[in-house]
């Protein structure tokens, strides 16, 4: 596991980039999207950094952001979308990049791979033309070489037949076969940066199982840094070494994975945590859900996003919003969270509401 | 797929026999004969006339004595044009209506699609906004009063072109255009429509997450998909632009089978009404089949069993 | 809701939204598209145009002014769009094959929509055996070349204003039959309907009171835009001299006179032309407006 030394240091922007310790650096990012009810804010003043080689897991409900805090990593963001704020990957400034120079970086640098495999391979296209094309781009190969680059990744990804199953079509692949595809294609020029968003979320628990085995030893191998998005903590647990999780768009906690899932420090998170099914506890008892709605990013209260559904929910959270702050000092932002609770919530016996 | 081809083929039968039977006797329940409109003949000639065209026999022995023909490609004597079989008036009607839908589709299908995909990726640009509106003016202005328009700009008042007649590029100019323009308006439209639908698919994600240039990723992996729906209207379309060339033959005098029909029509020429319709029917189903085949080679998806 | 929740009384908490039915949102959506509201505007200028237009022109359909034949528009004389070959004044000429059109087009879509609804939604709701003849049966007449069916009809029984909307009607189903038997059978499987069913109600109740006011949306969105088609249709039969017959005009009898004498009277052509194109394309403007107001996809 990683150490957990990061910190925002005002030294690092200045840094040249080939000793920059971190690979990601993101200051500020926003991202609004223009509708015709008014500006929706998606993502809101995230920051945070990445080390060459860690694995780094975003958890969230649906609309917390976390994907299209990615998506406007990659450039990826809809017509309608902005984002703002600042960048860095391997200290130069990638946000707002036009396209051509994006293109240099994306699927040669840093790869994507996405929730829905059955849709995310063009259909129209045979598994070959969609990988020797990425190959040729980014790498110049020939198309011989590229082929046969494309069978040795299909053979690490652990597809039978690979050489045969190439000049298919995605269609006559299963849903984690396809998956495998995507991952294949993803490593093809050995990226520093893997984002994967809900790489397992639409497969069989089963084959759920496979392709974050598959992750996990394509880590150890490729050494590639990997930003796992997810809404489930438990595919988290074993893959990460440090955890953020997001809330309405913004950051609310962050740390290292041991860290957060014995002493989670936002309300959100310890909610999040007892939600999920726990191998060690031999109870029956129902598993607790978070009651109610995430809010309206449209119309966000005042003070805490989180305080409709906290069970800690005291005087100053509905007032006063609060910011994300370091909870052990000699960690800084890379162990914080953004609640005015004191201590962890579990220190505090809540008055149960249901 | 050639087994599939063979059992469409077979599969069309049906249909052409429903074609078949309803001209047969819808033509034949219709008040009114075909030597109706001359002077009244004498009783003889007419049972004579009669004769020589089976008029005397029973409806179903009529019926199956065309059905007989029909199978062999023979459509029977013209009823107005007497020294001509229909067959002959359609074939020599044939190739001038070819010219004149084909031409039409091909210059549909080219601009439409260019114009569509020029929308989508201007989209709600003053450009787009241009394009689309015209498109709605192709679509709401029927051809014959297109035609009649441009000829009057054109033809009459600035005399750049001819207003009628046909072998000519510059006789062939308006026709086709007004035959063309409502197809390429829908087209544009629907090919604006499923380009917008598909660069925001998944796998146009996946391919600008690949870092391929914009030009690629609208190229190789979105025009493909977004011409498909394109493919299939041209069964449609085909129909539409025969069905208008009924209208633009007439308009500028073109010798089409279009022209026959009408004439036919307006005549009570049973035969050549028939044929035509036929004929058509035959053109209409053989262009599905093809259309459907086509589809199925750009589509890798669709599987013929 | 449950309104006592304390969770949502908090002083902080969004204004709760107020809910809104699938039609109000729909109209709210239309009317804020301007290009659908300027042509309902455009489409209700000329309904009224062609319905209270002739009243006020102190001319009729076939009088004769026989010192006036195909005069050009003449303001003084009253003749605001000229007079046509016989010496008639084609404003009101154009004003009443208005009517002929806009009423060919309401009629001929409502008898497409009974034929169409009802048949889909048997067919979907029977399903089986029973729908796939049904629906083999309109593929087989959706090959057919219907447009020269229907010059037949015109042809040889006559020109018939009923026929004009039989005929027309029966060639415009089809798309209908097909809309509401895929919504039919979505709508089937859903619980309200196995609920009747369990109830006793018989199929054809459930066809009725359930199954067709849930087909609406999508209706609505078809028949708007088979109006226009229809006009189209009629103008098209009209044209090649197989539509209304005189004294009756349409817009389509009026553009295919105006196309024979344009070389001399441009006038006997351009006003039923842009009549008939201005309708065509509010109409269309129309049909798309609702289209995207009912649809939340593009929300």
């Amino acid at each position: 596991m990683a150490s957990v030394t990061l910190s925002i240091q005002k030294t690092a922007e200045a840094a040249s980039p080939a000793i920059s310790p971190t690979l990601l650096s993101v200051r500020g990012l926003t991202t609004s999207f223009a509708t015709p009810e008014g500006e929706v804010r998606a993502v809101n003043d995230v920051t945070f950094d990445l080390k060459p080689g860690e694995t780094v897991g975003v958890v969230g409900e649906s609309g917390s952001g976390k994907s299209q805090l990615f998506m406007s990593i990659m450039g990826l963001l809809a017509g309608n979308g902005r984002a703002t704020g600042s960048v860095r990957f391997r200290g130069k400034e990638i946000l707002g990049l036009p396209a051509p120079a994006l293109n240099r970086i994306r699927g040669e640098k840093i790869s994507m791979i996405f929730q829905d495999p059955m849709t995310s391979l063009n259909p129209y296209l045979k598994v070959s033309a969609q990988m020797v094309e990425v190959l040729r781009l980014h790498k110049g190969m020939d198309k011989a070489a590229a082929r046969a680059r494309a069978v040795e990744m299909l053979d690490l990804v652990r597809i039978p037949e690979a050489r045969r199953r190439l000049d298919m079509y995605p269609h006559e692949f299963s849903g984690g076969m396809r998956q495998r595809v995507m991952i294949a294609m993803a490593l093809l020029c050995r990226p520093d940066l893997l984002i994967a968003d809900e790489p397992t979320t639409a497969l069989d628990v089963t084959v759920q199982a496979a392709i974050l085995d598959l992750m996990a030893d394509l880590k150890r191998e490729f050494d590639t840094s990997i930003i796992l998005i997810t809404h489930d903590l438990g595919v988290i647990a074993g893959l990460a070494d440090r955890v953020m999780v997001m809330y309405a768009g913004r950051v609310i906690e962050t740390g290292d994975v041991r860290d957060i899932f014995a002493k989670p420090g936002h309300p959100y998170t310890r909610a999040l945590l007892r939600s999920m099914p726990r191998i060690d506890s031999d109870t029956l008892e129902e598993l607790p859900t978070i009651p109610g709605q995430p809010p309206n990013l449209q119309h966000l209260p005042v003070g805490c996003n989180f305080q409709d559904r906290c069970l800690f929910r005291f005087d100053r959270c509905v007032v006063e919003d609060p910011a994300l702050l370091p909870i052990d000092p000699a960690l800084g932002l890379a162990r914080a969270k953004a609640c005015h609770l004191e201590h962890s919530p579990e220190a505090y016996s809540p008055e149960v509401r249901r | 797929m050639l087994s599939y081809a063979v059992r469409r083929l077979f599969g069309a039968i049906p249909t052409l026999l429903v074609i078949l039977t309803i001209t047969f006797f819808l033509v034949r329940l219709a008040p009114g004969g075909p030597f109706d409109g001359e002077r009244t003949l004498p009783a003889e000639i007419e049972r004579n006339l009669a004769a020589v065209y089976h008029l005397n026999e029973p409806l179903p022995m009529q019926y199956l004595r065309y059905l007989g023909q029909v199978v062999q490609g023979d459509f029977g004597p013209s009823f107005k044009y007497k020294d001509f079989s229909v067959t002959q008036l359609i074939w020599s009607g044939f190739p001038v209506s070819l010219q004149l839908g084909g031409t039409a589709m091909l210059l549909a299908v080219v601009i439409g699609t260019a114009l569509g995909a020029f929308s989508a990726l201007r989209q709600n640009s003053g450009l787009d906004h241009a394009v689309m509106g015209t498109a709605m003016v192709g679509i709401a202005v029927p051809n014959f009063v297109v035609a009649p328009l441009l000829t009057l700009v054109l033809g009459v008042h600035l005399g750049w072109l001819p207003t009628g007649g046909w072998g000519t590029w510059s006789q062939m100019l308006l026709p086709v255009v007004a035959l063309a323009l409502p197809q390429i308006a829908y087209i544009a439209r629907m090919t604006r429509a499923s380009m917008i639908e598909t660069l925001r698919s998944n796998f146009i994600r996946t391919a600008r997450a690949k870092g391929l240039p914009e030009r690629v990723t609208i190229l190789r992996h979105a025009l493909k998909g977004a011409l498909l729906p394109v493919v299939s209207y041209l069964g449609p379309a085909t129909a539409a632009v025969i069905t208008g060339s009924v209208v633009i033959e007439q308009i500028f005098g073109i010798p089409g089978i279009g022209r026959y029909f009408v004439q036919g029509a307006l005549n009570r020429d049973y035969t050549l009404v028939m044929g035509v319709v036929i004929f058509y029917g035959v053109l209409i189903i053989l262009f599905n089949l093809i259309v459907d085949l086509a589809y199925g080679l750009l589509d890798p998806r669709v599987r013929y069993d | 809701m449950v309104l006592n929740d304390p969770l949502a009384t908090s002083p902080a908490s969004p204004a709760p939204i107020r809910g809104r039915s699938l039609w109000s949102d729909a109209w709210r959506r239309l009317m804020r598209n301007k290009a659908a509201v300027t042509a309902l505007a455009v489409l209700a200028l000329v309904v009224l145009a062609c319905f209270a237009g002739p009243a006020l022109i102190p001319f009729d359909l076939d009088e004769i002014f026989w010192d006036a034949i195909m005069a050009p528009p003449d303001l003084a004389a009253g003749h605001y769009f000229g007079t046509d070959t016989n010496g008639r004044d084609l404003a009101v000429r154009t004003l009443h094959g208005g009517r002929i059109s806009l009423m060919v087009g309401l009629v001929a879509t409502a008898v497409s929509l009974t034929i169409g609804v009802i048949y889909g939604a048997t067919a979907g709701y029977l399903g089986g055996r029973v729908d796939s003849v049904m629906m083999r049966l309109v593929d087989v007449l959706y090959s057919l070349p219907f447009m020269f069916f229907v010059i037949l009809l015109m042809v040889f029984f006559g020109r018939n204003i009923v026929l004009i909307f039989v005929a027309i009607g029966a060639v415009e189903w089809l798309d209908m039959a097909r809309i509401v038997r895929g919504q039919t059978l979505s709508i089937k499987r859903k619980e309200f309907i196995e609920a009747a069913r369990a109830g006793g109600v018989r199929p054809l109740s459930i066809i009725r009171r359930h199954i067709i006011p849930n087909t609406l949306g999508p209706v609505v969105v078809y028949m708007t835009l088979t109006v226009p088609k229809v006009i189209l249709l009629e103008s098209f039969l009209s044209f090649l001299g197989l539509g209304v017959q005189e004294p009756m005009t349409s817009w389509g009898v009026l553009i295919s006179e105006g196309s024979a004498n344009m070389e001399s009277a441009w006038w006997m052509l351009v006003f039923p032309a842009v009549f008939l194109a201005v309708t065509l394309f509010s109409l269309n403007f129309i049909g798309d407006g609702i289209r995207d107001a009912l649809d939340p996809k593009d929300r």
